[in-house]
């Protein structure tokens, strides 16, 4: 993977707003995108015939709790087709935390966002049915963000 | 006057055939299900939440638990992404016998499914055998590593001990004997009529339902997409053996079936080409910073004491990074993103579990049609609610 790889450059042609930042680590390619573009951002390197990342693997959010933005949304993608991976990574302000839901490009994201939810109090707006997941519907807070104390309030 | 509304019914979390406590409320009109909703958590753990505050080996434990029928698998996921932060090589002799481990694992859990699958719609039998061949192969892990269901026998670095005497020639005689023990399976299901009655046809998921619910594993290889972890993104030396990935066409029931019982047999092929050509030598990456001494130079020599104090005390630190690992586990795509603040704890450790995103299939394949389906359906995906839950 490098400066020269296809989605590096598709991306960067096709949203050159929205890419923040692109990091590579031991063979992974990371996109930073602003996270109001991230649903033309899903659409686009899905459908695109030659990135085709048809496969969301997964959806997680990291709590950075002394920085802002405090939170990140992380997709890791991966195209059947290509065999390759990708992640892109949304930041979250904690002032308004909310991104557009990727249920629509992947169904997959339905159940990793009500976690997200669940866990980390993101809300995602387009959701078809954002409730919690793991825990219990009248549970009080997220238990994974980093002011949550271990051994539960 | 005649009214006609539909019917709500639970069933679980308490119900054998959902392999766990896993609760679905079904919304049916007769005997057809309108609607599924699966309600899980019962067995949530926070093990991402425990993870975040212990060292990197102590975490071993921890993701045991996780597919509790895959102890293996699990140790082999999490420790390849640590050694991939770490940016570490291990020694080719510890890469085969992890990838015995792994493919034992995989026979034990699919045999699991098995004889649990056939159990709930009706097929008593295969479940005797079933446990009787996974039996010997607990009885290996135990040779290996004193535990059985969770083994914590993988370590960063390599392993926790090499393969004790007389392991190799027992674990050749289960793979020499292991496929006609499959066959003897198949003659029990594959063309009795009430198996394919039951299974033919039942809880169909599309290719491309396939790829847009990140099904993995033999969900989707069943549904005709040829995509095995092992063969697209070697690792632990899985290039060096020759074994192939089997499809199925209809995405039912039965070709997931027919997928796992080929793979049993590749697991076995996998594991007699491993002990054939096991390389001799070191079973621990040089690495003193990370892997602990040999426990008789822990008795002996004041050096390694320390050296043995500061890793299981402090663990290692490793660079600040994230990444991203995933390998095929029995049930599926199983991965690790680790978030590392270059502390010796991980700043997030979140885990892919396979079992939980195949479940979310389960809508899609039960919708529309009976109710007794839903238990063939539950039985195919291969569900751990200790992974599915964490």
């Amino acid at each position: 993977m490098n400066k020269e790889d296809i989605t590096v450059k598709k991306l960067r042609d096709q949203f050159p707003d929205s890419i923040l930042d692109v990091s590579f680590f031991r063979d992974e390619t990371t996109f930073l995108v602003k996270k109001e573009d991230i649903l033309p951002i899903a659409r686009f390197v899905h459908s695109d015939a030659d990135l085709s990342y048809d496969f969301l693997s997964d959806l997680c959010c990291v709590d950075y709790l002394k920085r802002e933005p405090r939170f990140e949304i992380v997709y890791h993608l991966y195209s059947i087709k290509n065999n390759k991976r990708a992640r892109i990574k949304a930041p979250i302000p904690s002032n308004h935390q909310v991104i557009s839901s990727v249920c629509s490009v992947w169904k997959t994201a339905n159940w990793l966002e009500r976690e997200c939810y669940d866990m980390y109090g993101i809300g995602f707006e387009g959701h078809p049915d954002l409730r919690r997941i793991l825990l219990t519907d009248d549970w009080e807070g997220y238990p994974l963000r980093k002011d949550y104390p271990l051994k539960g309030k | 006057m005649t009214r006609t509304e539909t019917l709500m019914i639970n069933m679980g979390p308490q119900h054998p055939s959902t392999h766990g406590v896993l609760r679905l409320v079904l919304e049916l009109d007769g005997e057809v299900v309108v609607k599924v909703t699966p309600h899980i958590g019962y067995l949530h753990r926070g093990v991402e939440k425990l993870a975040e505050n212990k060292t990197y080996h102590q975490c071993i434990t921890l993701v045991d638990r996780l597919d509790y029928l895959a102890g293996m698998s699990n140790n082999l996921a999490y420790v390849l992404a640590v050694e991939k932060l770490l940016d570490m090589e291990v020694p080719k002799r510890a890469q085969y016998i992890r990838v015995i481990m792994a493919e034992l694992q995989r026979i034990a859990s699919h045999l699991i499914w098995l004889g649990t699958h056939g159990h709930d719609i009706g097929a008593m039998t295969p479940l005797f055998y079933a446990l009787r061949e996974r039996d010997e192969i607990l009885f290996l892990f135990e040779m290996v590593c004193g535990a059985r269901l969770t083994p914590s026998y993988l370590r960063i670095g390599g392993l926790a001990f090499d393969l004790p005497d007389g392991f190799e020639a027992k674990a050749m005689e289960f793979v020499r004997t292991f496929p006609s023990r499959v066959a003897e399976y198949e003659t029990l299901l594959t063309k009795n009529r009430i198996w394919i009655q039951r299974t033919k046809g039942v809880g169909i998921l599309s290719r491309e339902d396939a790829i847009n619910l990140g099904a993995s594993g033999p969900v989707i290889r069943g549904s005709d997409v040829n995509w095995d972890i092992r063969k697209s993104t070697p690792y632990s030396g899985y290039q060096n053996f020759d074994f192939i990935i089997p499809t199925g066409k209809n995405g039912d029931c039965y070709d997931r079936y027919l997928v796992r019982m080929e793979e049993m047999r590749q697991s076995a092929e996998i594991v007699k080409q491993a002990l054939e050509t096991l390389p001799k030598g070191e079973i621990n990456a040089h690495e003193p910073k990370v892997v602990l001494p040999p426990k008789e130079d822990v008795y002996t020599n004041m050096a390694s004491l320390i050296h043995h104090f500061k890793i299981v005390s402090e663990g290692f630190t490793p660079p600040a990074g994230e990444v991203y690992t995933s390998i095929e586990s029995p049930k599926g795509e199983l991965g690790f993103y680790i978030v590392s603040d270059g502390t010796n704890k991980p700043y997030r450790l979140r885990i892919r579990p396979p079992s939980f995103i195949n479940l979310e299939a389960l809508s899609t394949m039960v919708e529309g049609r009976l109710i007794a389906d839903v238990i063939a359906v539950i039985g195919s995906i291969d569900i751990v609610l200790g992974e599915v839950d964490r």
